[in-house]
């Protein structure tokens, strides 16, 4: 089925907003009307078509202004995009992965045509049709993860793996709640989860590593994070905290249905095949209140994460001011009926 | 945002000599100094014949240190004037440097920030460096919003340097641009600061 791709923003006027089928694939982050840190991982396998599981790569009617947005953040900010000079043959590593699964999930949309080290990308949302040499990066008028990148939703870090321990060590940072790549790049697991609060001391972090530096060339792996933010936008950097800082003052019980968002980070992990890289996905989801609130599962469920959230996690996502707004408003559309187990809509 | 009691945290273990080192390389800042003064009964002949000292003093602090230094008898020593100097210095010493090679840094910790760089951008080994902590706690921050470095940064909130914005010093610690992050505290409500508190003397 051919996407149709809206024309929206992410900053001044705001005017993203979800289709009616697009909230009905949106990735729902809870299973149980609870949540706290765990080693939420599973294999990345493709599912039903109707959700973001249907391709391994999802695009979806925001890919075009997501992919505007991006450049105009570039624009103001090329630090956003970094990489270190050892990871050449990762950033070529995930060219290809990235080109094969869009041009796999959406052949309409994207073609690659491979004849030995001689590529032709076709992208016809984005009307770009580039023939380069694969492996030669002065044949692609960016390096190869930011070019990629920039035709790609979601945030993206590769990260090397050696002496026992990963390092965030390139990446394509744009879309982000709240951390920066500039500052964290060159740390290792460790050090970049530094500020996660909680999750260090039940020992997530530790099992996540383990299980990590064994992931298979072939068998991605996906997990669940967010958070919220107020309005659609997309960069919430610390870069720009003072331009979305004051955003968080300005909930009201009249306007919690369209300004606060739900934010989820469906990530995917996988093992890249020349430099035993991993590539990091980090696609981020928006849907405000309003839209939440029509699946009734949902509408159910989320109050009930909000109210049961340990304080630290609350204070960490930055939710404190207008948490309290939110549950009320929430509770009204709540009537306090069992949910189902898991995250699909009933 | 603004959580306390990050895990990025450095961890300085001490200047722990490595008498099998092939050459060592200590590098200090003001009090530093004394980081291995105080082992000098430990440094043999062996040891100071592959010794290189480069030292800064600092301030006000840590002056006269240099005679100690020197009256150690290493195979080579510096003062440096400034720790622009000495990090220039650090560079040609760590460039001609064999395999074996140890270094011990000790002083601030915006000075073993500064050091590190230094020789991790010169692809020297993580295990291949020590380093202890003496003197100040004051911390070299960097603004997320302008970039810029402030040194010796004591208190929290502080003022910029560049942008003047009053920022937050987190304890989330990058080492190679051996620096703390500063963020904007009133970024929500600005003008709400809290009055700053001396936390790094
Ligand atoms: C190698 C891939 C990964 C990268 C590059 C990555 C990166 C990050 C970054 C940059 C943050 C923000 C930290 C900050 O506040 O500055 C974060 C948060 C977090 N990460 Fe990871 N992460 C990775 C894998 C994982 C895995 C496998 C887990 C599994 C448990 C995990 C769990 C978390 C949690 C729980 C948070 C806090 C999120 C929140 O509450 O909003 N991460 N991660």
């Amino acid at each position: 089925m051919s996407l149709a791709f809206k024309q929206e923003t992410f900053r001044d006027d705001f005017t993203y907003r979800n289709s009616p089928e697009n909230i009905r694939r949106f990735p729902f982050p809870f299973d149980r009307d609870e949540y706290m840190y765990s080693v939420n991982m599973e294999p990345h396998v493709k599912g039903r078509a109707g959700t973001v599981y249907e391709n391994l790569i999802d695009v979806d009617e925001h890919y075009v202004s997501e992919m505007r947005d991006r450049a105009l953040v570039l624009k103001e900010d090329p630090l956003r995009y970094q990489a270190l000079p050892h990871m050449m043959s990762a950033q070529w590593d995930t060219l290809e992965l990235l080109m094969e699964q869009q041009a796999a999930g959406y052949p309409e949309h994207f073609t690659l045509i491979r004849n030995g080290d001689q590529w032709r990308w076709i992208n016809r949302p984005l009307g770009i049709d580039d023939t380069f040499t694969f492996g030669d990066a002065a044949t692609l008028p960016y390096e190869p993860l930011e070019y990629i990148s920039r035709q790609t939703q979601g945030d993206i870090c590769i990260v090397d793996q050696r002496d026992g321990n990963l390092w965030m060590d390139a990446g394509m940072v744009t879309t982000q709640a709240d951390w920066s790549l500039d500052f964290d790049i060159g740390m290792n697991f460790m050090e970049w989860h530094g500020p996660v609060p909680l999750a260090h001391q039940i020992g997530v972090f530790e099992r996540a590593l383990k299980f990590l530096l064994n992931l298979q060339l072939g068998k991605p792996v996906r997990r669940f994070n967010w958070t919220m933010t107020i309005n659609p936008r997309l960069d919430t950097s610390p870069e720009n905290y003072p331009k979305w800082g004051p955003d968080r003052t300005t909930v009201t019980p009249e306007n919690v249905g369209e300004k606060v968002h739900l934010r989820v980070e469906l990530q995917t992990l996988w093992r890249l095949p020349r430099s035993n890289a991993i590539l990091f996905v980090i696609r981020c989801y928006l849907m405000n209140m309003e839209e939440l609130v029509s699946v009734p599962k949902w509408a159910r469920r989320f109050p009930r994460v909000l109210k049961t959230l340990p304080p630290e996690l609350v204070d960490y996502k930055g939710l404190t001011r207008y948490r309290q707004t939110t549950i009320d408003w929430l509770s009204t559309h709540d009537d306090g009926a069992p949910t189902s187990p898991g995250f699909w809509p009933d | 945002m603004l959580v306390e009691g990050i895990k990025s945290r450095p961890v300085y273990k001490g200047l722990v000599l490595q008498p099998y080192a092939r050459r060592h390389l200590f590098v200090l800042e003001g009090e530093g100094a004394n980081a291995l003064l105080d082992q000098a009964d430990q440094l043999d002949e062996t040891i100071l014949s592959r010794s290189e000292v480069l030292y800064v003093a600092r301030g006000s602090q840590g002056q006269g240190h240099d005679e100690a230094l020197r009256r150690l008898g290493a195979d080579m020593f510096f003062t440096a004037p400034t720790i622009a100097t000495l990090l220039f210095r650090l560079k040609v010493s760590l460039s001609n440097a064999h395999m074996g090679t140890r270094l011990y840094i000790a002083g601030t910790e915006g000075f073993i920030g500064q050091a590190m760089t230094v020789a991790l951008d010169l692809g020297m080994a993580d295990a291949a460096i020590l380093t202890e902590h003496r003197g100040s706690l004051a911390r070299r921050v960097q603004c997320v919003h302008c970039k810029g470095m402030t040194e010796d940064v004591t208190q929290s909130p502080f003022a910029c340097s560049h942008c003047g914005l009053p920022l937050l010093v987190r304890d989330h610690y990058s080492r190679r641009l051996g620096a703390f992050q500063g963020v904007n505290i009133d970024a929500e409500e600005p003008g709400s600061a809290p009055e700053p508190e001396e936390l790094f003397l």
